[in-house]
């Protein structure tokens, strides 16, 4: 391609550019996809065609964030005395949320190259973008007023970040001693009591004999320095918390795709062996389940059990142990976990935020859905990706379908309307 | 490739002077190099006809922000709005499908492609007919030489994605699988 004919092509872009503007029919968004439902109490819900059977793929989120008239706000169902409301919208890919010492609330993004900030002044709440030109920059924390970001192969951090709101914040590079791979590359950052910085380095693939440099939960220093595996047997993992009490790290873990409808579920693990526990992969999936090619003479018993299991390609993503006191009170130290929703099955599961609370020793005791309403139809209307609880009482939930982040407070007179 | 390169630059020189162009004035180069009808008759560049609306929007807005990097789409999408993207993508998704590569076909290597497509799930999400749904994109009929080099693109790591999906898919199968597969989609009825 000649570079002469390039800038031929931009200037008729640029001459054309107000005539397209102006055309009312261009600005109409399209219809969203999906046939008309089925009567109440068909019995074809739930049981759909094997054609329909067949249309199972991934779900990506729409390119361009969804308008605020437009975000599913109303859709949405809390248990009495909460409520939730539209915090910002066109936040693109709206994924892992973060808060600062100040206030700012950090949106990082998977598919898009921004991590945003979102301000409030003077009573107005604006959304901005910190910095760009990142690659599936994913995980996200802050720890000491400084922001640590990790991208797909690669970790960086922005000191004194909230004072860089301006356009003016650069990362500066900490560790890169990382595979490159695109399938499960995104990654998942927190900090630990140790004041060191944890995140996986997922399977690259659906199933497959991974490498000893993936499939697992690794720390570093907070200068990059130090790197030990702490974990393996990992596929994917996209959310970790640290229990309040006993300081033990719980995650969040993605099963493997085309299996069957119904197995494997996704997990809900905790690390109690820092560099001894193998959660299994690819040989055993939710503790109990070898695998129908891996699996060949091994036993489940070789591995670290998960405390819980999610629900078949339920996709459980960003989760928060709830420290709290502005919700009720039985909500205290149980976690909050955004199922993002499946895909690899006809109907689909998932598509909420659920609480699961723990009995003292740490293990689970029962779950039960808190978010609910971005299933519709067996259509998205919207999808969880984290959660955040902030000082102000409230909790945040990312949406990175719709490119929005959501606000729900807690307020006890509420529930006497209900 | 130079005739049609010609052709544009004509076009583009033709079209300069017209304060008022239309939507279809704008997708005239779109069309001039991804075929007229639908089907591109230019090595490497891939054929549009009824591909799903919502993939050529992925695309467009990938090409615009520079998360694709191709030169000449990159600069061709530089600049344009949220809505002229839709407009664009709506507009070129109703053009007519391409047709199938319509020499002898081998039914062995046919045969063989369909063992690879039930192994990788690839009428899964591309649908049974390979028609495309959604983000996903059609390949029923599209150019073999760009089926191939997409697929080679996803292996290398060359060609992200906007979802990474397809690194994943392509992860465990060989050079060899890709050629049968760019073989069977460009014949597929």
């Amino acid at each position: 391609m000649t570079l002469q004919f390039v800038s031929g092509r931009s200037l008729l872009l640029a001459g054309t550019l107000a005539a397209l503007m102006a055309c009312p029919a261009a600005a109409q968004q399209p219809p969203a996809p999906g046939a008309a439902p089925l009567p109440p109490g068909s019995p074809l819900i739930g049981r759909p065609s094997t054609e329909g059977a067949m249309k199972l793929a991934p779900v990506p989120p729409p390119p361009i964030p969804t308008s605020a008239d437009k975000l599913p706000v109303t859709k949405l169902k809390l248990p009495p005395g909460f409520k939730l409301e539209l915090y910002a919208a066109g936040v693109d890919n709206a994924r892992t949320l973060r808060q600062g010492d100040k206030g700012t609330i950090f949106v990082s993004s998977r598919l898009k190259d921004k991590i945003h900030a979102i301000v409030e002044k003077d009573g107005k709440r604006e959304v901005k973008v910190l910095v760009s030109g990142l690659y599936r920059p994913n995980g996200i924390v802050m720890h000491n007023g400084t922001l640590y970001i990790a991208e797909l192969s690669q970790v960086s951090k922005i000191d004194k970040v909230e004072d860089k709101l301006d356009g003016s914040a650069k990362p500066t590079v900490i560790y890169s001693d990382l595979p490159k791979d695109e399938a499960h590359g995104w990654k998942f950052l927190t900090v630990g009591p140790d004041n060191k910085l944890y995140f996986q380095v997922g399977a690259p693939c659906n199933i497959c004999m991974p490498s000893d440099a993936h499939a697992q939960i690794r720390r570093i220093n907070l200068d990059g320095s130090g790197a030990e595996v702490v974990a393996r047997g990992i596929r994917q993992i996209v959310g970790m918390d640290w229990h309040p009490v006993s300081k033990q790290l719980y995650f969040t873990e993605n099963s493997r795709d085309w299996l069957s409808e119904d197995v494997p579920n996704d997990k809900l693990n905790r690390l109690a062996n820092p560099g001894k526990d193998n959660f299994g992969f690819p040989y055993c999936h939710q503790g109990n389940l070898t695998d129908q090619e891996f699996g060949w003479g091994r036993s489940c018993d070789e591995f670290t059990k998960p405390i819980a299991l999610m629900g078949p390609h339920s996709a459980v993503l960003g989760m928060r142990f709830y420290t709290g006191s502005a919700f009720p009170a039985k909500y205290r130290n149980a976690i909050f976990i955004a199922r993002h929703g499946s895909w690899n099955r006809s109907q689909k599961i998932g598509g909420d935020v659920v609480v699961v609370y723990l009995n003292p020793d740490g293990t689970f005791k029962s779950m039960e859905p808190f978010l609910t309403g971005f299933i519709e139809n067996n259509n998205y209307v919207g999808r969880p990706a984290d959660v955040l609880f902030t000082k102000d009482g409230a909790m945040l939930v990312s949406d990175d379908f719709n490119g929005a982040v959501y606000r729900v407070t807690y307020d006890r007179t509420r529930t006497a309307s209900h | 490739m130079r005739t049609f390169l010609a052709a544009l630059a004509a076009l583009g020189l033709a079209t300069l002077p017209a304060v008022s162009a239309t939507l279809d004035e704008r997708l005239a180069p779109c069309r001039a190099c991804h075929g007229e009808k639908g089907q591109s008759d230019n090595p490497l560049v891939p054929s549009l006809g009824a591909q799903p609306k919502d993939f050529l929007l992925v695309q467009l807005y990938i090409f615009r922000e520079n998360m694709r990097k191709v030169e000449l789409m990159n600069e061709m999408t530089k600049g344009l709005t949220d809505d002229e993207l839709r407009a664009m993508s709506e507009s070129l998704a109703k053009l007519p499908a391409p047709m199938p590569v319509p020499e002898a076909i081998d039914p062995a290597r046919m045969e063989r492609a369909k063992t690879l497509v039930a192994q990788n799930h690839c009428n899964f999400c591309h649908a049974p007919t390979f028609a495309g749904q959604d983000q996903i994109p059609r390949l029923a009929a599209q150019r073999e030489d760009y089926l191939l080099k997409s697929l080679r693109e996803y292996k290398s790591g060359a060609r992200p994605g906007y979802e990474p999906a397809m690194a994943s898919v392509v992860q465990p199968m060989k050079d060899e699988d890709f050629v049968e597969l760019a073989y069977y989609l460009a014949r597929v009825k």
